[in-house]
């Protein structure tokens, strides 16, 4: 008996609105249909509104967990636009920021897969020793969330020596609970079981759905935008990319976990190597006409921002390709042929941040599933013809 | 008075009341266990302790609104939380923590009331399916495929390794087994691979963490429950702590030596040996994560059942032997 199962647009398993469709046929998956739009903020054309520096804090707001990547990718872009060097330890504690980001990402993923597998205690652990990166940052920024420590030319505020000891002192408890996970993770048996052979995605389906981040580095595909191609700082430092062979999602989280120790080393590295000076240069208010694309190596992977400018103080165009965008025609190819209780698992595994790859909105309609496109101004008069023809439902009863 | 002194067995005690209190006590020392294994507080507002938290939680879901989904079977849908309620309570009777007369069998202690603890205990299963059937919900389908998929994994490793002391002890009857226990308490050593088979397979009947698959959440949001609120689902919560407070009681009762000293010092052996198996439950429920369905029936028939029956070859030679 074949059936449909609707995962989301609410679900428990997900935070955030996305629809995944489920054909099953008792507990095996047949079909999977991915329907985005459910989050859609309008940012990109939010941005054309607003001035260089104000965008800053815009598209820090893409996302909750990767703001840093978001706002440096973007103030990579309009600094190369600008032509504006940073003085080097601006650019040493920016990265050292991107680092702490990811510690926490990876730490706050951990937990996510062990909650979606049903094993709450890993989860409780993993996001209980995350609150050590999270005072970390709220130190260095003044903010658990949107650090706002990015500015044009650098950054917005200093560390000072009792800082950089409080972050020598937090690396340390982080990497001895980390190595715990790893054991953990790799070696609890009802664990491994739920994870070992789940999701399977060869190399060779990686290249050609091009995927990104930890879920193209567990299937031995090595990309990593700060090794390939070292932006800013990252040449300085001394790191592996993390990988794993297995294809699935415990190579997932391996991968992750490898990760999260190849940043507590940079870390302590540009803590080493932080240069006196300036933190930050003046920025112009306007860019030259001219266009860049600027790749940033998000906990999730590759995230790209295209930028025009016209002359003026707001940007023409600025796109933005977030690394779960890409990710996910490969999430589909993954769960089909999968069971029900890897669904979630599996879609955890490319660590999905649905706020930040919604680009577009489909309407549909719910009687007919017919799609279309509306003007906003057709959607606007139709909602108000809706509302002038619906009766009147004030002091309604509503039935116990 | 037989009549009334039946009516306060049924309604005071054992019956509904002292359950229903000891069942929140269980559960509130469930939640505290798991909690604190997760570096977590657990209860700690309501009453002394967080002691009154799951009777706050019950009322409170008393108290929500309740949802009988259109295309249900209404009648079948209503009426089953109150069926196993009554079930499980009723299996809580013949628990001999309060009929351990030997020489008097009752109505609640009788010969082969083993067997009748654990067919009650099986009915909840057969209920839970036919709750997740009626409520027509996609979820609650598949929870209920799940339901009766897992019962033919746990069902024959429990009855095996319960049943095996039983057969030691050469009798049916509850208060009986325990008896003989109490008399050779060393010969409970020989059931230890069958209380460790029975905890495991206690820990699926009671749909917990690694076998909570049914309603795991992640998946198929509340599985079973998914279309029951309000007095329903509070019910359904009831039904699950008595019936974890009779399947530990049971285990005691057969494992661990039965509740000897009469009244009193038999009801404190009572609540030490049930907390000690509920203990034990949620060290399995905080240490584990939630295995696949398939894993679980293929676990249960290649691991389980065979140590149950090696638990009853076990037993079988070792009856040889003393007599």
């Amino acid at each position: 008996m074949s059936f449909q199962i609707p995962i989301g647009p609410q679900h428990p398993a997900l935070k955030e609105p996305i629809s995944l469709r489920m054909t099953v046929e008792g507990e095996v998956i047949t079909d999977v249909d991915i329907r985005l739009g459910y989050n859609h903020r309008g940012i990109e054309k939010l941005a054309e509104e607003k001035s260089w520096l104000q965008n800053i804090y815009l598209v820090e707001r893409i996302c909750g967990i990767c703001s840093h990547s978001h706002a440096t990718c973007y103030v990579q872009g309009v600094e190369k636009l600008m032509e504006l060097v940073p003085p080097k330890r601006g650019m040493f504690i920016r990265y050292l920021v991107s680092e702490l980001e990811r510690i926490h990402s990876h730490l706050l993923w951990l937990g996510v897969a062990g909650h979606e597998a049903g094993f709450d205690s890993f989860f409780m652990y993993t996001w209980r020793d995350r609150e050590v990166v999270m005072d970390l940052l709220e130190m260095i920024s003044g903010n658990r969330v949107h650090y706002a420590i990015n500015t044009i030319g650098g950054v917005r505020r200093d560390l000072d020596a009792g800082q950089i000891a409080k972050i020598r002192e937090g690396l340390v408890v982080l990497r001895k609970r980390s190595e715990y996970y790893f054991h953990i993770g790799a070696n609890e048996p009802s664990f491994v079981g739920r994870i070992a052979g789940v999701g399977i995605l060869p190399k060779e389906k990686v290249i050609a759905l091009c995927a990104v981040g930890p879920t193209a580095r567990a299937s031995g595909w090595a990309r990593d935008v700060r090794k390939e191609d070292p932006y800013a700082v990252y040449d300085e430092v001394d790191f592996k990319v993390a990988t794993a062979d297995s294809c699935d999602v415990l190579g997932r989280v391996v991968v992750r976990v490898k990760e999260l120790l190849e940043s507590y080393k940079i870390c302590e590295q540009f803590l080493d190597k932080l240069p006196p000076g300036d933190i930050a240069v003046k920025a112009p208010r306007k860019a030259k006409p001219g266009e860049v694309v600027s790749r940033y190596e998000a906990p999730r992977g590759e995230n790209i921002h295209y930028i025009k400018a016209n002359g003026t103080d707001k940007p023409e165009r600025l796109k933005v390709r977030a690394p779960t965008l890409a990710n996910y025609p490969a999430t589909v190819e993954m769960l089909r042929k999968g069971f029900i209780a890897d669904i979630p698992l599996i879609f955890a595994a490319i660590d999905p941040c649905i706020c930040c790859a919604e680009r577009t909105v489909t309407l549909i309609a719910a009687g007919s599933g017919e799609e279309s496109v509306v003007r906003m101004s057709d959607l606007r008069r139709r909602a108000i013809a809706r509302h002038q023809n619906a009766p009147v439902k004030r002091n309604a009863v509503w039935p116990l | 008075m037989a009549a009334l002194r039946t009516l306060l067995y049924l309604v005071i005690y054992p019956g509904l009341l002292f359950l229903f209190v000891y069942s929140t006590f269980c559960e509130w020392f469930d939640r505290k266990v798991y909690a604190r294994l997760q570096n977590r507080m657990g209860p700690t507002h309501t009453g002394r302790f967080g002691l009154l938290q799951p009777i706050a939680d019950f009322v409170k879901l008393l108290a929500k609104e309740d949802v009988v989904p259109e295309a249900a079977d209404k009648r079948l849908f209503t009426v089953l939380p109150i069926i196993g309620l009554a079930i499980v309570s009723t299996a809580g009777l013949l628990l001999p923590v309060w009929n351990f007369d030997l020489a008097a069998p009752g109505f609640t202690s009788f010969s082969g009331d083993i067997i009748v603890v654990l067919y009650l205990l099986s009915l909840p299963t057969l209920i839970l399916f036919l709750a997740a059937w009626s409520s027509t919900n996609p979820f609650s389908t598949i929870g209920g495929a799940r339901v009766l998929t897992m019962l033919f994994g746990y069902e024959v490793p429990l009855f095996l390794a319960v049943l095996s002391p039983a057969i030691l002890a050469d009798s049916w009857r509850l208060a009986e087994i325990a008896a003989f226990y109490q008399q050779k308490p060393l010969l409970l050593l020989t059931n230890l691979l069958g209380f460790i088979v029975a905890v495991i397979a206690v820990q699926a009947k009671l749909e917990r963490t690694p076998f909570d698959i049914p309603h795991a959440e992640t998946e198929i949001v509340g599985g079973t429950f998914t279309e029951y609120s309000g007095k329903k689902l509070a019910l359904f919560r009831l039904t699950f702590d008595i019936e974890m407070v009779v399947s530990s009681g049971l285990l005691a009762a057969v494992f661990l030596g039965g509740f000897p000293g009469g009244a009193v010092v038999g009801f404190l052996h009572f609540v030490v040996k049930t907390l000690f198996v509920i203990f034990l439950l949620s060290l399995l429920r905080a240490l584990t994560a939630r295995i696949r369905i398939d894993q679980v029936v293929s676990f249960a028939w290649k691991y389980l059942a065979p140590l149950a029956v090696l638990q009853l070859l076990v037993t079988i030679l070792l009856k040889g032997l003393l007599s």
